[in-house]
This record gives C-alpha cells, sequence and structure tokens, in this order.
C-alpha cells in the first residue's frame, strides 16, 4: 500500500487523540463504521455558544487511511462553525491525503462521523431548549 | 542484526547458500547445462544423471521411490495437475470430490474451475482449532466420491491434519487421496511408506529451494493415474511435459537433503524462537493465538491483537516483515476466509498477524520484533474507540453497528 507524505505523518503523529465527555450538553458525539468491516470511527466536537466548535478530538480503529483522515478531519473542523462542518466533502479529505481508490471509503466514513456528531450536538440542544 | 528483520517463512524461505552453490554449477558453459532430454552425448547424460539425482534426494525426504516423483513448476501446478489430472481421468467412476474450507487457494480454484465442468464438491468445515478430522472425510464420503483434497499443513495458522487416518479411510473406499504438503515438506516427517496418500504436492520455495520449482509425488503402487495438464515431449512420463530446469531441480533436490539432515535441529530451532516470541507477547491483555498450537508446524504463529486493526499494526511494525491475516489491502476489504472458517468474528480475523520463524531467525531478531510490536499495539490501542468501550466494559456484540 503507497501511502502519501501526509497520511503517514498524520499516522505517524496523530492530531487530537482523545475523548470528550459524551454527556456534556455542548459535546456531540459521532460514531460510524463497523468492527466487522475494519473501520470504527469515534469523532467528538465539543461547541460553543456561538455555534463555533472550540474543540475535537477522536479515536479510529482502522487502516493507515482511516486514522489519517479522521485526524485530517479534526484540524479542519476546529474554530469552523458546525454548519461550515457540516459542508465538509470527502472528496476534500481524500484529494488532501491523495488517498488511493480502494480507500475513498475512508474519507467517505470521516465525512459520515463529522455529521453524525453534528447531528448528535443538534439533538442534544434542541431537547435542552 | 538487519532491518527489516524477515519473519516471514511460511511465505517463503532463502535459498540456502549450499543450496545455491549447487544450482550456479548447473547454468554456465563451464557447468552442467545440457538439456536433460538429450540422449546423444555427455552434456545430456550428465544433466540427466544430476536430475535423477534430486530425484532420489526428494523421494528420500518422503521414503518413496524416485519413480514416483514427477517435476513441476511449484505446489500450484502440482496441485492442478493432481485435482484436475485425477478428477478428469476417473471422472467415469464418479464425479464427486473432497476437500475443506481452509485450503489453499491452488486447490480450491482447482476446485471451482472442476465445478463448473460439473463436478460436484463438498467443502468441509474444519474446527475451530482449524483441524480437517478424519471423522469428517468419512462423512463426507458418498458412492460416487473418486477424489479427497486435504492439506498436511495450513499456510496461514500451521496446523497439522491426520493425513496418515485420512488416508486408512480413503484407501479403504478406493479414493484417490491428494495432500498438499507445500509447508510440512522438509518440516515435518512425511513418510509415503507409512502413509496411504495417493497424491502429495511439493514446494521448493518453502524449504530453502529456489522458486518456481516444485514436485507431485505419484504413488506407484496401487498406481495412480492422472491426465497430463502440460502437454508436449512426453517428459516425465508423459504427465509433465516440458524441458527440465537442471539447475532449478538440483536445488529442490539439494534442499532436500539439507531438510532431511537437519530436520530436528531445524525444528528444534524455529520452536524456541517461536516460543521465546509467544513468551514475549503472553503479558498483553487481549492477545489469542488462532489455531490448534500443539498440532502445529513449530515455526508458525498467527496471533490477533484484539481491538486494533491489522493493517494499521503493519504498518506501525515497517521493521517486521510480517503478513497480516487479513486481506484488507485490496479492495475487498475481506478478512481472511481461514480465520473465518475458524468462527473468529470479523474484527479478530481484521487483527490477526503471521509470524514464521526458519532456518536464519535469531533470539536477537525475535526479541527486537517483541518490542516492535509491545509498542505498535500499544500505540494503536490508545487510539482505538474499541479498545475504550473494552476498558469501559462494553460488551461490543451489543451495539448496533451501521455496517459499510
Amino acid at each position: 500500500m503507497a501511502y502519501s507524505d501526509k497520511v503517514l505523518d498524520h499516522y505517524d503523529n496523530p492530531r487530537n487523540v482523545g475523548k470528550l465527555d459524551a454527556d456534556d450538553s455542548s459535546v456531540g458525539t459521532g460514531m460510524v463504521g463497523a468492527p466487522a468491516c475494519g473501520d470504527v470511527m469515534r469523532l467528538q466536537i465539543k461547541v460553543g455558544e456561538d455555534g463555533i466548535i472550540e474543540d475535537a478530538k477522536f479515536k479510529t480503529y482502522g487502516c493507515g487511511a482511516a486514522i489519517a483522515s479522521s485526524s485530517l478531519l479534526t484540524e479542519w473542523v476546529k474554530g469552523k462553525s458546525i454548519d461550515d462542518a457540516e459542508l465538509i466533502k470527502n472528496t476534500a479529505i481524500a484529494e488532501e491525503l491523495a488517498l488511493p481508490p480502494v480507500k475513498i471509503h475512508c474519507s467517505v466514513l470521516a465525512e459520515d462521523a463529522i455529521k453524525a456528531a453534528v447531528r448528535d450536538y443538534r439533538e442534544k440542544s434542541s431537547s435542552q431548549a | 542484526m538487519q532491518l527489516p528483520v524477515y519473519l516471514d517463512y511460511s511465505a517463503t524461505t532463502p535459498v540456502d547458500p549450499r543450496v545455491a552453490e549447487k544450482m550456479c554449477a548447473c547454468l554456465t558453459a563451464e557447468g552442467n547445462f545440457g538439456n536433460p532430454a538429450s540422449r546423444s552425448h555427455l552434456f545430456g547424460w550428465k544433466a540427466e544423471e544430476a536430475v535423477e539425482l534430486a530425484r532420489r534426494q526428494v523421494a528420500d525426504l518422503l521414503n518413496a521411490d524416485p519413480r514416483e516423483i514427477v517435476w513441476t513448476s511449484g505446489a500450484t501446478e502440482s496441485d492442478n495437475l493432481a485435482i484436475k489430472g485425477a478428477a478428469h481421468f476417473y471422472q467415469k467412476k464418479g464425479k464427486h470430490i473432497i476437500t475443506s474450507r481452509i485450503e489453499h487457494k491452488a486447490v480450491l480454484d482447482c476446485c471451482r474451475q472442476l465445478e463448473r465442468e460439473g463436478f460436484e464438491i463438498t467443502y468441509l468445515d474444519p474446527d475451530s482449532n482449524g483441524l480437517t478430522t478424519p471423522e469428517m472425510v468419512a462423512a463426507a464420503i458418498r458412492e460416487d466420491t473418486i477424489l479427497v483434497s486435504i492439506m498436511h499443513a495450513n499456510n496461514e495458522i500451521g496446523v497439522i491434519n491426520d493425513i496418515a487416518a485420512i488416508a486408512e479411510i480413503t484407501r479403504d473406499k478406493k479414493i484417490v487421496f491428494h495432500v498438499d504438503a507445500a509447508q510440512s515438506a522438509g518440516k515435518i516427517t512425511i513418510d509415503m511408506a507409512a502413509m496411504k496418500v495417493d497424491l502429495l504436492s511439493l514446494s521448493a520455495h518453502k524449504m530453502y529451494g529456489p522458486k518456481g520449482m516444485g514436485a507431485l509425488y505419484v504413488r506407484r503402487k496401487p498406481r495412480v493415474r492422472l491426465e497430463a495438464q502440460m502437454h508436449g515431449g512426453g517428459h516425465e512420463r508423459g504427465m509433465r511435459s516440458g524441458t527440465l530446469a537442471t539447475h532449478q531441480i538440483v536445488g529442490m533436490g539439494e534442499a532436500a537433503q539439507i531438510c532431511k539432515e537437519q530436520m530436528a535441529s531445524d525444528n528444534t530451532h524455529a520452536l524456541a524462537l517461536r516460543d521465546r516470541f509467544l513468551n514475549g507477547v503472553s503479558d498483553m491483555e487481549e492477545v489469542h493465538v488462532n489455531g490448534d498450537l500443539k498440532q502445529r508446524l513449530p515455526g508458525n504463529l498467527n496471533i490477533s491483537f484484539a481491538y486494533v486493526e491489522g493493517e494499521s499494526l503493519i504498518m506501525s511494525l515497517k521493521d517486521l516483515a510480517i503478513s497480516s491475516g487479513s486481506a484488507c489491502t485490496s479492495a475487498s476489504l475481506e478478512p481472511s476466509y481461514v480465520l473465518r472458517a475458524l468462527g473468529l468474528n470479523d474484527e479478530m480475523a481484521h487483527s490477526s498477524l503471521r509470524f514464521s520463524f526458519g532456518r536464519f531467525s535469531t533470539a536477537e531478531e525475535v526479541d527486537y520484533a517483541v518490542e516492535q510490536v509491545h509498542h505498535a499495539v500499544d500505540k494503536l490501542r490508545e487510539l482505538s474507540p474499541l479498545w475504550d468501550m473494552y476498558q469501559e466494559g462494553i460488551d461490543l456484540d451489543s451495539i448496533e453497528w451501521a455496517a459499510h
């Protein structure tokens, strides 16, 4: 598997690895994928009152491309509004990391993960209001 | 110590320097380069003599008659010749064949081809240790069964089937029994005089000989007939035409002789290194050996490191030459069919690695590998949401995953 230097960099030095308190109302959690498929991503965002993502953490079980895709995503969403974060496309991730064709699904999973995290955050805040 | 460390002896072995030396003497004008089929001059006679010496060396490894050895290009060709050759020859007697689900692809794909030609195949499920038992074979035999093909040792998990006992059953029923012994030959004793196996495939490059070289044992008494798959000059008693590759054959012969002479010391060495490795990783949590540990080739270990994924583990272990039990580097994302057949769930199959040790492996290399494995697994578990959940006591099977 020939990975780009960017994938290898994220794989060797993953950014924002960790966990946020899923019960905190300002935290949105997205967990996507399945162990059987060889990929599980958990992406968490902490959202400020102004709707801006203050912090993001991830943990990923999966191949190098899956780890790199989620690591990159946490870098991208920090400082973005949740509306903008939702618009991140898998193709942008795949392009940035120069993913080989068989690994495109990893970027799709990352896109699903941020969408799921934002959805979780919205559901929590609407049930509170 | 040279990096990366080679721990993939089940995939292939380096050629033993003693073997390489013998091979090199059969190539150039000064050497033994003649065509073994040339009957009219000394060059041919000398080459034929070298080929027949090698045939005896391979036969000796199996305690067989040299006339029972047919040279091929490798175990894949031997499997093709044995399975398709026997099926085609005996198809008037019946069209049912028995094999197992965890055979090498060379066997399984031959069976698939025969299915397309109208044969019926029974694929036996091994037990959870990876073994295919004589009872399983006996239960699958029908009136029209003409051929049974069961491997001696499995290439992924190294478990060893009791082929001697299976052969008693097949001989009793007058069914041809083929054994793929690519992994076991040269490593454990194979006595064709004592066992009622009819056809046995061998590979040179798994026993410190050259790639592109193999042999098929074809029993003479009782005689087993095959339909040739390669037609031409009628070499190898018509069973496999093509000019004999003297240097390759000489290499396989020498490799077989060395394996026979040092089988005991080779095994002690491989077993000691395997146990050293296993001890080194046994202090880690959730580490599982796949396949029977007792009835197993001495140099093979197949281990699942739960909650880490195989491909990323291999990426972290870039200074170790090992192989992933999961084939998820391909587009299919399918974990190993062998481990699945053992009943492993997908995530365990995705988390497995094969380490195989051999003649030139050292304790220093094994210690280095242990250290690297600890480091990589710790790092990836730190990254793994599944490991988090396991630590929190969450049952992963209780979660509804969105398969993709």
